[in-house]
């Protein structure tokens, strides 16, 4: 728990929200200057887990530390070092941009410039605008800004770039490339598995409470889920076949038919597959607010593999 | 969109300590400016609690302009007009609700949009958050009684006192009485269960209190119990030192004890207020936690 490279470390955390599971033990760690990601569908605990860290929630128990503090008892220095950008705000909105950041960069003792803020979100145009008149993904990235201006140490994103058109997504990617490269500490939730695969360095997924996948995006699913799948048509039927060698099938195929096989594709899993298969084969498992079934899955798999 | 570059690198060692009572208060001014800046810019809030009290007393002035100065001498000359008389009680009425109802309806809705949430997560002290709401209450509390004092004197003619000793007592019970009134709304702020049901819950609470306290109707002419009753609040004890401030001295006798006692004024004030801190300390939670 105590090692410094360590800015996030949980150990089988739980939460029970009266006789419903939120989380049913979960461990993992953030390592400093990493980007990791939660993914998983709603309900799976991703939120539980962000909000316990970032201190809006109590744990039921296990351990968890956030810089080095309990979040339960974190106060203003820790805070401080923290950027939390919340899953939705909806505050009414009667100052301007300006004005907001100007406002919020007070709280920390070395703050980045507002201007400079500004122009990394994209809103400089709409300095002198209120937050209440802007659309929703400006709104977001007000969020974003007012998340980065304490230069945290560590920064929570709770599905920052939802509404976001693509653009924006691409130019939001880009302010957290740079944030990274500052060597800020970023823990990431989204629905966007593109998202993670480009900004994540290593990821969990978490279904049901409990983790059912961690490590680096590349290497989620194991090697079993990247294995191609080569498809094919024969008598009408489709076939499909997973080999470490689709091109050794597919020149077997071509030979064996005397030319093209029908429909003929070689497909290499995405990431989306392979979260799929790892949300699905979870769920048929457990049911995340079934309380009467124990948890069989209180070690986490990065336990498991190790 | 360009990324930034000046960023200092994550340091190891935890962060020299900031939090200290100079930063508290310096952050609690900063809030005092932002405050203001959102509530001004509330055109609702700002027409129904900022101006209700001049409202009223314009309409009470209007009503009874026609009925005769009140604490007449049997022949019809002497007393005060109806708008002198209920000055003190929409003086009182003003402290209570810039307080009580602005902060109680303002807090909840900010519990209910999200706003302390995200202080909550920012290193703002609750300290400089309470400084700023009541600093902008008092800042609004004070515009709002010099507007009630300037249409009392100019629109309806009412004699205002000279004496300093009348404005140190004024002084002293409205400061008294609004700070208690923010304390109390911040307290009451803790029991709507949503933003939306501020306003049902805040409400009827200022609005009875307003009818026993001698804001509307005459304290004297209330029934004893009733009296006794509004004693235990604080409004009945605001409306009391103001009553002192602006009424002629013949009107003590009217009062319960047969004069202005304002000792019970202070003490009761300042219990409420203690009273109000002491929720305050155990109620108050940027926000519900396992909601």
């Amino acid at each position: 728990m105590t090692d410094p490279d360590n800015v996030v470390s949980v150990r089988d955390l739980r939460k029970t929200y009266g006789t419903a599971t939120g989380l049913a033990g979960v461990t993992f760690d953030i390592r400093r200057g990493e980007t990791f990601a939660l993914l998983g569908p709603n309900g799976a605990g991703k939120s539980t887990t962000i909000e316990i860290l970032e201190g809006y929630r109590d744990r039921t128990s296990g351990e968890a530390s956030v810089l080095g503090v309990d979040p339960q008892h974190g106060g203003i220095d820790w805070k401080a070092r923290l950027g939390i950008v919340l899953q939705n705000t909806g505050e009414s909105g009667n100052v301007t941009v300006l004005e907001q950041l100007t406002h919020f960069a007070g709280y920390y003792r070395n703050p980045r410039p507002v201007g400079e803020v500004m122009e990394a979100v994209g809103l400089t145009s709409k300095a002198k605008t209120r937050i209440g008149n802007l659309s929703g993904g400006q709104r977001r990235r007000v969020d974003v800004a007012l998340g980065i201006i304490g230069r945290p140490e560590l920064l929570f994103l709770d599905e920052p770039t939802t509404g976001f058109d693509p653009e924006a997504r691409r130019q939001f990617w880009e302010l957290i490339d740079g944030l990274k490269a500052d060597g800020t500490s970023i823990l990431l939730t989204t629905h966007y598995l593109d998202e993670a695969a480009h900004l994540a360095d290593r990821a969990a997924v978490i279904n049901g409470g409990v983790i059912v996948d961690i490590g680096r995006i590349d290497e989620l699913g194991g090697a079993d889920a990247r294995i191609p799948v080569v498809r094919w048509r024969e008598r009408g039927a489709l076939r499909e076949e997973r080999t470490t060698e689709p091109a050794a099938l597919v020149a077997k195929l071509h030979t064996e038919h005397g030319g093209e096989p029908d429909g003929l594709e070689v497909i290499r899993p995405s990431l989306e597959d392979i979260y799929l298969d790892l949300v699905g084969a979870s769920r048929i498992g457990t049911d995340p607010l079934d309380t009467a079934s124990p948890d069989t899955d209180t070690t986490s798999a990065e336990e498991a593999r190790a | 969109m360009t990324t930034t570059t000046t960023a200092q690198p994550p340091t190891t060692e935890p962060a020299p300590r900031i939090h200290s009572l100079g930063r508290s208060i310096r952050l609690g001014l900063s809030r005092v400016g932002y405050e203001l800046k959102v509530y001004a810019r509330q055109g609702d809030s700002v027409f129904f609690t900022f101006l209700f009290p001049i409202l009223m007393l314009s309409i009470f002035a209007v009503a009874f302009s026609n009925a005769g100065n009140i604490g007449a001498a049997p022949d019809g000359t002497g007393g005060i007009t109806w708008a002198a008389f209920y000055l003190p009680g929409m003086v009182a009425a003003g402290m209570l609700l810039s307080g009580v109802q602005n902060l109680g309806v303002d807090i909840a809705g900010e519990k209910g949009d999200g706003t302390l949430k995200r202080l909550g997560g920012s290193p703002l002290p609750v300290i400089s958050y309470f400084i700023g709401k009541i600093g902008m209450v008092l800042v609004s509390a004070v515009l709002q009684a010099a507007l009630l004092l300037v249409v009392a004197r100019f629109a309806f003619g009412v004699d205002l006192p000279t004496g300093p000793e009348k404005w140190l007592l004024f002084v002293w019970v409205f400061l008294l009485g609004v700070v208690t009134s923010c304390v109390l709304g911040i307290a009451l702020s803790a029991l709507p269960r949503s933003g939306k049901s501020a306003t049902a819950v805040v409400i009827p609470i200022v609005l009875l209190l307003q009818f026993i306290s001698g804001v509307y109707l005459q304290f004297s002419m209330l029934p004893e119990w009733l009296q006794n009753v509004a004693s235990i609040f604080p409004l009945k004890w605001m409306a009391q030192g103001m009553r002192a401030v602006f009424l002629p001295e013949s009107f003590a006798a009217l009062e319960q004890t047969g004069d202005w006692n304002l000792p019970w004024v202070a003490i009761i004030m300042g219990v409420w207020f203690v009273v109000g801190l002491f929720l305050c300390r155990m109620t108050f939670r940027w926000i519900r936690k396992d909601s």
